[in-house]
């Protein structure tokens, strides 16, 4: 006599944990996508503030402004939407609206220090970096990341601002049609002139010099430092 | 599609774990409340010793047997020496005005042939077989016999412990072996035990009148007994108190050919007994236990080509990104957000819970001193690298058509 009703119970069992397991894991990654959606605000809050303190004060308070502000923050944000882009699909909704919103951050981050450049006379130094997440439509972007985040690494002073072209988002389409983006992935915008196809660590260096310098900088103050350890 | 496919292969997994667990405790409670009867009048007993080149082992067989706690007009051994090329024949002189003891020489021929050779002599109530690699516990044979009480059950398995594991492998072994006692004390919950192993399975000797001799059976004569007799709805027990100790092999070009055997054995039979397969009137035998022995082995070819594939493609990431901007160490994230929390994961991580209890029961059954030892630990880690060798090597040979040997 088969005892269907350990088969069924069995059954039961297996299918509650799984469902538990499903609700487990949607529940974190709620919880990730409201860690995004926090910081998200957190840093347009910031650049509201700092667009906010810098048209109250004008030319003259350019040393209040501060100039590595927001910098760790979005790359922090960036590192984490790519991490859920990777484990929900480059398809989700949810991801593609929490990008668009990061994209627009971005965008602003990128304006307001221009401003800061333009009128401070700061020396900020940025990469606008535009890739495809397309299937087989370009090979070259996975290494182009290699590149630019062991770069932003690096240099702490270097702001990369990573757009997915294909990306429907108007403001973004009117930044890839201001500086006339052709669709050629990856391409690199740095002072406003466009470079396509994979450029590795020493291209970069070459398309910004002071780069070059700081490594040259950080030389002297290395060997300055060794000579002091041994006096 | 893969991932869909590996929820399916979790799914299946965890039923039949949760199958068995739910099925061992829901016996230990009816166990605890039944007695075991006790003969009033002991039947005889032949136990077959085959041996091949088995000098080194076969002396402290046989004294293993000559000191079980069985009466000695009781007991009989018949050795046979299945064409050895060493000294094993010589070393069996001794025994030769055994009372006890008959030993025969013949032409090699396989462990089945051996077997039926002795069949031939045999006029005891019970016939057992014992490998020449095999130690007997004292009161074995009488928890053993004690089962036969019940007279439908037609033959009794024993408990196999690994005999003094030595080294990485012989832990490994022994933890496997310890998980074998709780799988075969299950399956007997289940009827459906379907191998009855060489160390000390014992049958009615009219198993064999009704059933006909061993089989060659590709080299796996233990298995082709108990599914023969199973198709013929003979009752198969387990008596988990009733332990054997087996040398295990110390070298994996050995332990991989044992296993090879086994494995090529296992599925080669279930193909010639593929009528037990899903038929509800062979109970859980075919509907969860021989389905989950073959689930098995195409569970964990997945598992590992799949680790394999992710392990791969892990690699290639990282050349590449060497090859891009040379070596780098990633800074290392502790940050909650990157704990992976997928489904797969949970459903692991339970899964595993599940292995560790069913460990735990395992090693309470075996009574071992500990809940958890270095060899379960082992196990643990290393088993799932093991074992799909030897399952693919079995169906590469399948699909070759290229059967196994015995050594």
């Amino acid at each position: 006599m088969i005892e269907w009703k350990k088969y069924t119970y069995t059954f039961l069992i297996t299918a509650v944990i799984f469902i538990t397991a499903i609700f487990a894991s949607n529940y974190f990654t709620q919880k990730r996508i409201n860690e995004i959606k926090n910081i998200e605000s957190r840093i347009s809050v910031d650049i509201l503030a700092s667009e906010t303190q810098f048209s109250l004060l004008s030319e003259l308070s350019c040393k209040d402004i501060g100039n590595s502000f927001l910098s760790q923050e979005l790359a922090e944000l960036g590192d984490k939407l790519s991490y859920m882009e990777n484990n929900r699909g480059t398809d989700d909704e949810e991801v593609i609206n929490l990008k668009k919103y990061y994209s627009l951050l971005q965008i602003k981050d990128y304006l307001l220090m221009q401003k800061v450049n333009e009128r401070c006379g700061a020396k900020t130094l940025f990469i606008m970096y535009f890739y495809s997440n397309k299937k087989n439509d370009c090979p070259d972007c996975q290494k182009e990341g290699f590149v630019l985040t062991r770069l932003r690494e690096d240099y702490p002073e270097l702001r990369v601002y990573s757009f997915d072209y294909n990306l429907e988002l108007s403001a973004l389409k009117t930044l890839i049609n201001i500086y006339d983006i052709k669709d050629e992935q990856p391409t690199i915008l740095v002072n406003d002139e466009v470079n396509y196809g994979f450029k590795s660590i020493d291209d970069i260096k070459e398309i910004i010099p002071v780069l070059k310098e700081i490594d040259k900088q950080r030389e002297i103050e290395k060997t300055f430092q060794a000579t002091t350890t041994t006096f | 599609m893969p991932k869909i496919l590996t929820y399916i292969f979790l799914f299946i997994a965890l039923y039949i774990e949760i199958f068995f667990l739910i099925t061992y405790f829901e016996f230990r409670k009816k166990e605890k409340s039944t007695k075991t009867k006790i003969f009033k009048k002991l039947p005889s007993v032949s136990v077959i010793v085959p041996v091949w080149n088995e000098e080194k082992t076969v002396l402290k067989t046989i004294f293993s047997l000559l000191n079980l706690n069985y009466p000695k007009n009781k007991l009989f051994i018949f050795i046979v020496d299945d064409g050895s090329t060493d000294k094993t024949w010589n070393v069996l002189q001794r025994f030769k005005n055994h009372k006890q003891i008959k030993i025969f020489k013949k032409e090699n021929g396989g462990k089945y042939t051996a077997l039926n050779h002795a069949l031939k002599y045999i006029d005891t109530d019970l016939v057992g077989c014992l490998d020449a690699d095999s130690f007997v516990h004292p009161e074995a044979l009488q928890r053993i016999v004690s089962r036969f009480e019940d007279p439908e059950i037609m033959a009794v398995t024993p408990s196999i412990k690994v005999f003094e594991p030595k080294g990485f492998l012989g832990l490994i072994q022994k933890a496997e072996y310890i998980l074998g006692i709780f799988l075969r004390k299950v399956l007997h919950n289940l009827d459906a035990i379907y191998i009855t192993p060489g160390p000390l399975s014992i049958f009615r000797r009219s198993v064999f009148e009704k059933l006909g001799s061993y089989r060659h059976a590709h080299n796996t004569e233990d298995i082709e007994i108990a599914m023969r007799m199973q198709k013929n709805n003979m009752r198969i027990s387990n008596a988990h108190n009733a332990y054997i100790y087996t040398v295990a092999p110390n070298n994996l070009k050995v332990l991989l050919k044992q296993r090879l055997r086994w494995v090529y054995g296992f599925i080669k039979n279930a193909l010639d007994y593929k009528e037990l397969f899903f038929k509800p009137q062979h109970s859980h035998l075919g509907l969860i236990v021989l389905p989950a022995a073959g689930f098995s082995i195409f569970a964990t070819l997945y598992f590992f080509i799949m680790r394999i594939y992710s392990a791969i493609e892990n690699m290639i990431l990282k050349v590449k990104e060497i090859y891009t901007i040379g070596f780098h160490f990633n800074s290392f994230n502790i940050d909650l957000f990157y704990f992976n929390t997928s489904i797969i994961i949970f459903i692991s991580m339970i899964a595993i819970s599940g292995v560790f209890l069913t460990i735990m029961v395992s090693r309470y059954l075996a009574e071992e001193k500990t809940k958890f030892g270095f060899d379960s630990i082992l196990f643990l880690i290393f088993y799932t690298f093991l074992s799909p060798i030897w399952m693919i090597w079995a169906l590469y040979n399948l699909v070759t058509s290229k059967s196994s040997k015995w050594r």
